[in-house]
């Protein structure tokens, strides 16, 4: 049956479940409400207040993520007020840190200082590395902000490189919380917190020591919660660009949860790994082997051609030449012994269409049942 | 699994044994951490180990080595004596539970304290806790089946189960996490000796018939094979000749290397089939290059029953190529022509012949995969095992004595050995050992060892030992932690320079053929 309560957003009459929030309300019906802090999953916590909305009646405006929806209730997503308070927000995030895409505006010899300074701090040449791939950089384009009018703020604490994974840049932390909910609420590895107090607050591990010496297990849930270029995987920093990846949507080669992930493809090599959001088995979620564990595939070590062995040692050799050897040597062990000496071991590492094929050779050419894979060990 | 992953965010109380979720499979942790942490679930942990789930459990429990269907059988007691059973459930749809109640009879907490350590008020109290529960899932891994009573176990856990009223519900059943990405589609495919895909007998005439048929060949042989446990010691005799080894590495996986490796050599041909030149590989006479998942299209089943795509994004490198082009290639060679324009069509096959499959197809599976069973084209899949019947009318219980491990510890080797994995590697490492990163969180194998036993033999973290069980030794560091126990290390399996299983027992679960991976006698000493 469908809903009876009814709500008024942006002039559209709209239906919604008791319990749903304006913010999901007005996604289900594909109405934008932007949002930095939201995390589908988490509990909302209203912090960046980008999500603000205009409510009749309300003597202020209203975070849509945290605020229920009512009958009769009368919204504005994108009201003068709004969008001036959404745009104040946005400037002031805009000139804290080192948001240095061509966003940030400013004059330019001032922009070319602040650049300077900015790259000598990143080791780099390039512009953020997310440029392209920001919610902040997004928001700002769509409302038409810089950070020139606002004071600039420095960052106040330098980047963590420590680990083989994840890179902490500070300077461009918006302090959102996404991070922290990720962690706490979504894998719940609880590793890291907000810490200190307001101007000083920072995301920090119990102690405020590096990652890797944490209860960190380098799910990256947080990388992949981070709206802007704070949390960014150590190996595709200024590596990546996503206008330059090919994303080709596939199953995790390692455990058999299935998690469903998209590699990131760039000049043939997988440059990095993110999860596929709300889909089963995962939504989204990763451990650390699904995520950063990808550098064999395009490994040194990976076996190009056939070896066969000759004089005790193995060597290249053509196809033609290692798959004849194989057909006739099985042949005629088959033919002298019996098809009973040959076994096979297919595998909990290759497809099921594989495996498929694997047993039928077995049985059909082979006449052996004797095919087995190594899950007893 | 009987149940989905999501649906462990449904259940009121997560029983988890021989399991050490959060890091062998890290996202299923995360939905148990959410229902306990989140939505008021109750989580009883049941290891020899204080594994990081321990942290979130209301009850950890802690059964000496081997003692499994002891404390199963206890829990099962109390829930009887107590009257605490689904009654209803267990006269509707089970049959033996008398049998149940016989056997369980002897297993009152003082008796299975004696012989898991458990003491008995904390077994009553897991006891009352999992049967007071709308509903109760168990979620189990290696722990539980690498015993020579590994098949019991996993019975015992299902008696436990029903005898609650928990298969067949959402949020409960009885949930294998499986270790490998597609050892449920191994498994699913055939690649067993015992039946085709499907879990299609091979000793039944009808299975045989259409599969000769499909197949175009007669005369398909009507015994089961060897399991993999069986063909290494036949090799050791000389009866096994050809071995043809796709994606595996028993020279770092097996139990008993040392013997395992003879095995290997005995043979008079070894193919192995693989992306790197792994240990096994090394000893092979021909070596195949094979694409790797990110250079194929594909199917993977996980440990819910969930069959997914995986797609091609690379080309493999060099001339390397997918496994089922090259067995297709050989096929060819030895006079049976097998030919498949693209993997979609391997699954069309799949389908055809496999009841539980039937309904699948990659249009089907292009965005969200289905749970098989799957049999008509518009059934929506099986999330839920059991639900109204089980798969063969009445739910069975068996009433299943405790039968110790085949190895104790003794004057000679004084220390229980269970191995394992651990985050960062997996399985023999032929995969993560490529990862600088992964290297750098978990770079070398350890014993772990608990702070009172490091105190016992004057050793500190770090201390080089030398490690030695009946069939082999190896060198590790230690590493002091208080996740170990008195009385028993850890090793972790992942290491072909300090192989774990040079240590292991070869012992077999007599149905499963599984080896007591989790159990083994020994010694260790420092090296000087
Ligand atoms: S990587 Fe995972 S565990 Fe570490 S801080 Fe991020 S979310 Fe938490
Ligand atoms: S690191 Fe990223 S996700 Fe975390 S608070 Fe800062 S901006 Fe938000
Ligand atoms: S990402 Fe981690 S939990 Fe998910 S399938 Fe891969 S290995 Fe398993």
């Amino acid at each position: 049956m469908p809903s009876e309560h009814k709500i008024t957003i942006n002039g559209n009459p709209l239906t919604f479940e008791s319990g749903e929030t304006i913010l999901e309300v007005a996604r289900r019906h594909s109405i934008d409400i932007p949002t930095l802090c939201f995390l589908k999953g988490a509990t909302p916590t209203g912090a960046c207040r980008m999500c603000v909305v205009e409510v009749a009646g309300a003597d202020r405006l209203l975070p849509a993520c945290a605020t229920q929806a009512v009958d009769d209730m009368v919204v504005q997503t994108e009201s003068p007020q709004v969008v001036e308070a959404r745009r104040v927000i946005l400037q002031l995030l805009m000139a804290s840190g080192n948001h240095n895409c061509a966003i940030r505006g400013g004059d330019s010899a001032s922009w070319t200082e602040f650049q300077l300074q900015v790259q000598q701090a990143d080791g780099a040449e390039e512009l953020c590395p997310v440029w392209g791939d920001c919610r902040l950089q997004d928001l700002a384009y769509r409302y038409q902000v810089t950070g020139q009018d606002m004071p600039h703020t420095e960052a106040r604490y330098p980047m963590e490189t420590v680990n083989p994974f994840i890179v902490r840049d500070f300077s461009r932390c918006i302090n959102c919380g996404r991070c922290v909910q990720a962690c706490n609420e979504i894998q719940v590895n609880n590793a890291i917190d907000f810490g200190y107090r307001s101007a000083d607050s920072k995301i920090v591990t119990p102690g405020d020591r590096p990652l890797r010496d944490s209860d960190c297990v380098f799910c990256g849930e947080c990388v992949q919660a981070c709206p802007v270029g704070a949390l960014v995987e150590k190996d595709a920093r200024y590596v990546a660009r996503p206008w330059e990846e090919k994303k080709v949507r596939t199953t995790c080669t390692y455990c058999g949860v299935g998690c469903q992930l998209y590699l990131h493809v760039m000049d043939d090599k997988v440059v990095r790994v993110t999860g596929v959001p709300d889909t089963p088995p995962n939504y989204g979620r990763l451990c650390v082997k699904g995520r950063f564990g990808y550098s064999f595939i395009n490994s040194e070590e990976r076996l190009t051609k056939p070896l066969v062995r000759k004089n005790g040692e193995l060597q290249e050799a053509g196809w033609d030449e290692a798959l004849d050897l194989v057909a006739q040597k099985l042949g005629s062990i088959k033919d002298a012994h019996g098809p009973d000496s040959i076994g096979v071991l297919s595998s909990a590492r290759v497809s099921n269409e594989e495996n498929y094929v694997i047993q039928k050779f077995a049985r059909a050419v082979l006449k052996t049942n004797s095919v087995d894979h190594c899950a007893r060990l | 699994m009987t149940n989905t992953i999501g649906c462990i965010e449904k259940a009121d109380v997560i029983l988890i044994t021989g399991s050490n979720t959060t890091e062998n499979h890290p996202v299923i942790s995360s939905y148990v951490k959410r229902a306990v942490t989140f939505k008021g679930a109750r989580l009883i942990v049941v290891d020899p180990r204080r594994i990081k789930i321990a942290d979130f459990a209301n009850l950890w429990l802690r059964p000496n080595l081997g003692t499994d269907v002891a404390w199963l059988n206890g829990m099962m007691h109390v829930i009887i004596e107590e009257e605490l059973y689904a009654k209803e459930y267990v006269e509707k749809r089970t049959v033996g539970f008398d049998e149940l109640r016989r056997t369980v009879e002897k297993y009152t907490p003082d008796y299975v304290e004696a012989i898991t350590g458990i003491p008995g008020e904390r077994l009553v109290e897991a006891a009352r806790m999992y049967a007071g529960a709308k509903a109760a899932s168990i979620l189990y891994c290696m722990g539980i089946t690498q015993h020579t009573t590994g098949t019991d176990n996993v019975k015992s856990l299902a008696n436990l189960a029903m005898l609650c009223g928990n298969l067949g519900i959402e949020g409960g059943g009885v949930n294998p996490l499986r270790g490998q990405n597609n050892v449920q589609g191994a498994c699913d495919m055939g690649g067993l000796p015992d039946v085709y895909t499907g879990y299609q007998k091979v000793v039944d005439p009808e299975a045989r018939k259409k599969m000769e048929e499909a197949w175009g060949v007669e005369n398909l042989p009507d015994q089961p094979g060897l399991k993999v446990t069986e063909m290494l010691p036949r090799a050791h005799e000389g009866e096994l000749k050809a071995l043809y080894i796709v994606g595996e590495n028993p020279l770092v996986s097996d139990p008993d290397l040392n013997h395992a490796e003879a095995s290997l050599k005995n043979l008079d041909l070894l193919v192995v089939q693989d992306i790197f030149l792994t240990e096994t590989a090394r000893i092979a006479d021909v070596v195949l290059p094979s694409a790797c998942f990110a250079e194929k299209d594909g199917t993977f089943s996980n440990t819910e029953r969930r069959v997914q795509r995986i797609r091609k994004a690379l080309d493999p490198p060099g001339e390397a190529r997918e496994d089922w082009q090259i067995i297709c290639d050989l096929s060819g060679r030895m006079g049976y022509s097998m030919s498949y324009a693209d993997a979609s069509e391997i699954m069309d096959e799949i389908a055809r012949l496999t009841p539980s499959y039937a309904g699948i197809s990659y249009d089907r599976i292009d965005k969200v995969g289905l749970h098989w069973p799957c049999p008509t084209p518009e059934h929506p899949g099986t999330p839920i095992l059991h639900v109204d019947m089980f798969a063969s009318g009445k739910g069975v219980f068996y009433g299943i004595d405790w039968i110790a491990p085949a190895e104790s510890t003794d004057e000679e080797y004084p220390l229980y050995l269970t191995t394992g994995r651990v985050l960062y590697q997996y399985h023999t490492g032929t995969m993560t050992m490529k990862s600088e990163g992964l290297v750098d969180r978990a770079p070398e194998c350890f014993v772990e060892i608990s702070p009172q036993d490091a105190k016992a033999y004057g050793l500190q973290d770090g201390d080089m030992v030398r490690i030695a069980s009946r069939r082999g030794s190896i060198e590790a560091r230690i590493s002091v932690s208080e996740k170990a126990v008195n009385g028993t290390v850890f090793i972790p399996f992942h290491y072909a320079k300090a192989a774990a299983n040079r240590l292991t027992n070869a012992a077999l679960d007599p149905i499963a053929k599984i080896p007591e991976f989790k159990v083994c006698a020994v010694r260790l000493a420092k090296v000087a």
